[in-house]
């Protein structure tokens, strides 16, 4: 075992990994702005609006992200007039289409979660703050976003940590995360496992450490679920 | 116009080949979840077992192809099982590369992505089943083969089937990264057809509606299978 080549391979996947981290990070940021738009239309009453929100779910939740995101990446950049548009500058760079992609993406599946959350809220605790005069910002700020944040909170740590994993697409559009620098080594060295290993290794413990402070939320944020000290 | 002739079934006609590759991402979706399912039963099968040592192996298992992406494993599994297979060719006297049929290899990727959801799902829907019909089976004399047979494996598929429509969904959709090992599949004759006729944007939203068609359509099976497999039970709400 060669432990130079270990290392230096460690140290230029451990180079890439702000990129993945950033893009993770932006598209994780817009995708939950978009699914609170989503989810607001979803329960807004209004059927248009909810018709719009079903299609919007079912169209980024029932499609590969692969190809939304060469549609956002290829596609678009294929249209003239999108080129002419003021948006070409932004969607001339890969880096934002990536988030842009992402980010749609995961609104559909955050959107989900936002409104089983708020599906679970009792009807009774809304009811008695308005019984005693709170008015929408309070009860929503008091009341209804604490309760569904609890209940959302399990499912969004499994949507953040298969949006870490969806980073790896975007080494299919040129960007150098930690994936494609993974692959770029392979084909440099024809080593063949160990760049994919240490990518891994790196994904892998990512997620945990992500796992694990989502674990710790969760606990800090449901004492009264906790066993009584006796 | 010219659209029409791009996506028809024609001369110079892309209709045929995309649906074709939707056919075989229906193909190779479906033996990613039966691999999925072998490899999902057995490590369901080792956490329950109750023995320390295979029920760790199986939780570390289920930790590890979920927290990996799903490219890395599929570019692992391709790369990884032809130098095996080559490795093999060497032993039994064959000099050289022995390539593993993209079709192997994808169905393959997916199935051990999927079997590390699906070990979960198995797991919880053994442990639906009510307890004191266990004890029943063994009170009248079933011996364990004939108790699963007819106690255990109806009940599992029974529970379980929720889950498996959703993981069948992810199955199809982490098919269209298979694309990256050349299988033509739906995504990739998309990428094709997108680069011959330089029309990216037309080609990708076809393949999109085909991928969104086929969740629509397959989801709306599972939900039927599920009212069919819980026919004679009670329900609390739906």
């Amino acid at each position: 075992m060669d432990w130079g080549l270990v290392a230096t391979t460690f140290w230029r996947l451990m180079g890439a990994l702000p990129l993945t981290l950033e893009v993770w990070f932006l598209s994780v940021v817009l995708g939950g702005l978009v699914a609170a738009g989503v989810t607001w239309m979803r329960v807004s009453g209004s059927k248009p609006l909810e018709i719009l929100a079903r299609a919007y779910v079912a169209v980024f939740r029932g499609t590969p992200l692969l190809i939304q995101l060469f549609i956002v990446y290829y596609g678009l950049a294929s249209l003239p007039a999108v080129r002419h548009s003021l948006f070409w500058p932004i969607l001339r760079e890969p880096f934002n289409c990536g988030v842009l992609a992402l980010g749609l993406c995961t609104a559909g599946y955050q959107a989900e979660i936002f409104r089983g959350a708020l599906l679970a809220v009792p009807h009774g605790a809304v009811e008695a703050a308005r019984a005693c005069g709170m008015s929408s910002l309070l009860l929503f700020r008091r009341i209804i976003f604490p309760i569904a944040l609890r209940h959302a909170l399990p499912a969004y740590s499994t949507e953040m940590i298969s949006m870490v994993k969806a980073t790896a697409l975007v080494s299919l559009i040129t960007l150098w995360d930690v994936m494609s620098v993974a692959l770029k080594i392979r084909n440099d060295t024809l080593v063949t496992y160990l760049p994919l290993i240490l990518a891994g290794a790196i994904y892998f413990t990512v997620n945990y450490i992500l796992g694990a402070a989502f674990l710790s939320l969760e606990r800090r944020l449901s004492p009264h679920l906790r066993a009584r000290p006796s | 116009m010219e659209t029409l002739r791009i996506f028809g079934f024609g001369e110079g006609g892309w209709g045929l080949a995309l649906l074709m590759g939707a056919g075989m991402t229906l193909l190779v979706s479906a033996c990613g979840l039966l691999i999925g399912a072998v490899i999902g039963g057995l490590v369901a099968w080792a956490r329950l077992s109750g023995h320390r040592l295979a029920g760790a192996a199986g939780e570390a298992y289920a930790a590890l192809f979920r927290g990996l992406p799903e490219l890395l494993v599929i570019y692992f599994v391709y790369f990884g099982s032809s130098t095996l297979l080559t490795t093999a060719a060497f032993i039994v006297g064959y000099d050289g590369f022995v390539g593993v049929p993209s079709f192997v290899a994808g169905a393959l990727a997916v199935g051990v992505i999927s079997g590390s959801y699906q070990a979960e799902v198995f797991r919880a829907a053994y442990l639906a089943i009510a307890k004191g019909e266990l004890e029943a089976a063994v009170s009248v004399g079933m011996n364990r083969w004939l108790m699963f047979r007819r106690i255990i494996a109806p009940q599992v598929l029974r529970f379980a089937l929720p889950g498996l429509g959703n993981l069948w969904q992810v199955a199809l959709k982490d098919s269209s990264l298979i694309s990256v090992t050349g299988l033509t599949e739906l995504m990739r004759v998309s990428q094709v057809g997108a680069g011959s006729t330089h029309q990216p944007f037309a080609f990708y939203l076809a393949g999109l509606v085909l991928y969104l068609i086929m969740t629509l359509v397959t989801t709306r099976v599972f939900d039927l299978a599920e009212a069919r497999a819980t026919r004679g039970m009670r329900r609390i709400a739906g």
